[in-house]
């Protein structure tokens, strides 16, 4: 069965990306992650899963989302041709929705009747929230309190909504800390309660089924840039905290040999100060359900990520992105918050497009590899979110008072 | 295995008692585990200390944090070991915690570790029967035992797995949950020890929000053995490094409550 030579063929069937991955849960919950496996599997298989998931895709989220290619950005690095990915126009303006359509869709298939999601920046709290309104399923949302007064707008939109925001106090009360929480609950309420986890990440089967539901980017995107220019990109790039939109680009160019992917994580302060980036200042290690890249002391302890980027400041990574580095697929790399910063104004000020911070890190490493490419090259970034959450931090960055 | 197998007898129902090590202080911990053994717990659950206790709830979730800001590492919880071994040499320790700090270095480095303290068991929390490979071969090489946790959910189906390659005593979470909270009603309690004890000849423990020595009575009519650890970190919350006395005291009535019906039931 297995295919060799691909590798777009993880994980195994014990939920397993090489040697990272893997289903470390609670004895409570390993019946459900189980179960969840098992009606996945179904899903997969039925056409009408697949039917409802495209329909609510188009007319609701607004796919496919535009192939952009950026003149004035090209122009100005004086390099390989920039295009974008815009996944910022989706509803909700990120890609976050793609995954939540797919996860509600399948906690309605297995009877659940209620929803917990975990959030960082609010992004994914947004966009759970959302298809909760439009399932007409209440909605639980675990937050860190320090979050969720940094993030006072997207808090209000989820209470909008319908959802309950619950601050989450304990630990550094920021994102890996809101996971904990959300887990806690479920384990407290496995009979009725489906978790839509944000990212590539947790216990398998979720970095496989939020892969799969975000893989709709790359797929859209090869054949759209197929039908523009008749070939395959040089490059990929886009932004990490857990991967999400970064796989979801990735997995389906991944078996074509010319076309090379650059992940590009926060570095924040720099990599030998306070930063996020799990794969440049980490290693391997267990938490959250699954055995992946971590920020973490000598003792195992977890050490807080920091990044200008709420959605990006998550101690962890996907377990596929920690693969795909070791087996050598995929290159990583970091830019700071600085950086990040620049690319944010980079690309408002040449392409009329106000970016997330998020995808704004993507924007700065391009910003450094277009020019040393040849200009027949082509690379392709996902733009993952709009920026409009994010005025106001980057405005106190900026020294300006709003 | 021998020390479990002296802390669980026939007719008695053996006090399993947890506080996480370091809790106030790394300094703190050795006179409260003596505490614990004066008041007559028969097996130690030493917690380690993880930055992030996915299972536990509001209090075992402070002791982690008070522990950590005191500067616990994982060498100090092995002192800890060390030293307790000496002071007790018949007393089944156990180490219960999570999965990152004790792998971290190698589960061989860990089992090694364990051994050289005179530690007898470990639960990890979140170490499933399906991911055993990462923890359990090393510590059944070492003949240290691996102690399972079934819940509620743990169905006919997976009991085998569970089962499979645990020893010295299998850990029943009454409720679905995290740990501290709200305690199961004592009939669902009966009829899964009654499901485990027909599936094992390993001692099955009961625990999770058991806080009252009327519980840990109720319990020991029916168990091998009652685990008690948020209501003593609640003490040593408020009392610190001054908490042995009364830690003593509380674990003194729980086993005293236990007595009396595990007398009622050998008579």
């Amino acid at each position: 069965m297995t295919r060799t030579n691909s590798y777009r063929t993880q994980p195994d069937d014990r939920g397993h990306f090489g040697q990272f991955g893997g289903r470390y849960v609670a004895e409570t919950l390993m019946p459900l992650v189980l179960d969840l496996e098992k009606e996945y599997r179904k899903a997969k298989a039925d056409p009408a899963f697949h039917a409802e998931f495209d329909d609510l895709l188009e007319h609701y989220v607004g796919r496919p989302s535009p192939l952009y290619f950026a003149p004035r950005l090209t122009e100005e690095l004086g390099g390989a041709q920039i295009w974008f990915k815009r996944d910022e126009l989706n509803h909700t303006g990120a890609h976050k929705i793609n995954n939540c359509i797919g996860q509600i869709l399948l906690a309605i298939r297995m009877g659940k009747t209620r929803i917990i999601a975990e959030t960082g920046a609010g992004q994914h709290g947004v966009a759970t929230a959302t298809v909760c309104a439009r399932f007409g399923l209440p909605c639980v949302v675990y937050m860190g309190a320090t979050d969720v007064a940094r993030q006072a707008p997207n808090v209000f939109r989820m209470k909008l909504l319908g959802a309950e925001v619950v601050p989450v106090t304990s630990g550094a009360a920021t994102l890996k800390d809101a996971m904990n929480e959300a887990l806690r609950d479920w384990v407290a309420n496995v009979h009725d309660t489906f978790y839509i986890i944000g990212t590539a990440a947790g216990p398998h089967p979720y970095p496989e089924l939020v892969r799969d539901f975000q893989s709709v980017i790359g797929k859209e995107a090869r054949a759209q840039m197929m039908a523009r220019t008749g070939r395959l990109p040089d490059l990929l790039v886009a932004a990490i905290g857990g991967g999400s939109n970064a796989i979801g680009l990735f997995h389906p160019f991944l078996d074509d040999p010319s076309v090379k992917m650059l992940g590009v994580e926060a570095a924040g302060h720099g990599l030998d100060k306070e930063h996020a980036a799990s794969l440049a200042g980490g290693r391997p290690g267990i938490l959250h359900g699954n055995k992946t890249y971590l920020l973490q002391d000598e003792d195992g302890q977890i050490t807080e990520g920091h990044s200008i980027s709420a959605g990006l400041d998550y101690p962890g990574i996907g377990p596929e992105h920690s693969w795909l580095k070791e087996i050598g697929r995929v290159d990583y790399t970091s830019v700071t918050d600085t950086e990040a910063l620049d690319g944010f104004q980079l690309l408002c000020r040449t392409e009329g497009i106000i970016p997330a911070l998020e995808p704004s890190h993507a924007i700065a490493a391009v910003a450094k590899v277009a020019p040393t490419m040849r200009k027949d090259e082509i690379i392709l970034v996902n733009l993952c979110g709009r920026g409009d959450k994010d005025i106001f931090s980057v405005a106190e960055h900026l020294g300006v008072k709003l | 295995m021998s020390r479990f197998t002296t802390a669980f007898q026939p007719g008695r129902s053996a006090l399993v008692c947890f506080v996480t090590g370091g809790d106030p202080t790394p300094d703190a911990t050795p006179a409260i585990l003596d505490a614990l053994v004066e008041g007559g717990a028969d097996v130690i659950e030493l917690g380690m200390p993880f930055t992030d206790p996915m299972a536990d709830g509001p209090a075992i979730q402070k002791a982690n944090l008070r522990s950590l800001a005191a500067g616990t590492r994982t060498a100090n919880l092995f002192a800890i070991a060390t030293g307790f071994r000496a002071r007790h040499p018949n007393v089944p320790l156990v180490l219960m915690g999570y999965a990152n700090p004790m792998t971290i270095r190698g589960a061989d480095w860990f089992a090694a570790e364990c051994t050289k303290a005179g530690v007898d068991g470990v639960i990890c929390v979140d170490i499933p029967p399906e991911e055993d490979p990462e923890l359990g071969p090393a510590l059944r090489e070492k003949g240290i035992s691996l102690i399972r946790l079934a819940t509620p959910t743990t169905d006919a189906a997976r009991l085998p797995a569970v089962l499979e390659g645990s020893s010295g005593f299998l850990y029943y979470v009454s409720v679905a949950g995290i740990t501290g909270l709200q305690q199961a009603a004592q009939a669902s309690i009966e009829e899964a020890v009654a499901r485990l004890k027909a599936a094992t000849d390993i001692p099955v423990a009961v625990g999770f929000g058991v806080r009252t020595p009327e519980q840990a009575a109720d319990i020991a009519k029916v168990a091998d053995g009652v685990v008690v650890g948020s209501a003593i970190i609640d003490i040593i919350a408020e009392e610190g490094a001054a908490s042995p006395a009364k830690v003593r005291d509380f674990v003194r009535s729980l086993r005293t409550a236990m007595d009396a019906v595990s007398k009622e039931k050998s008579a």
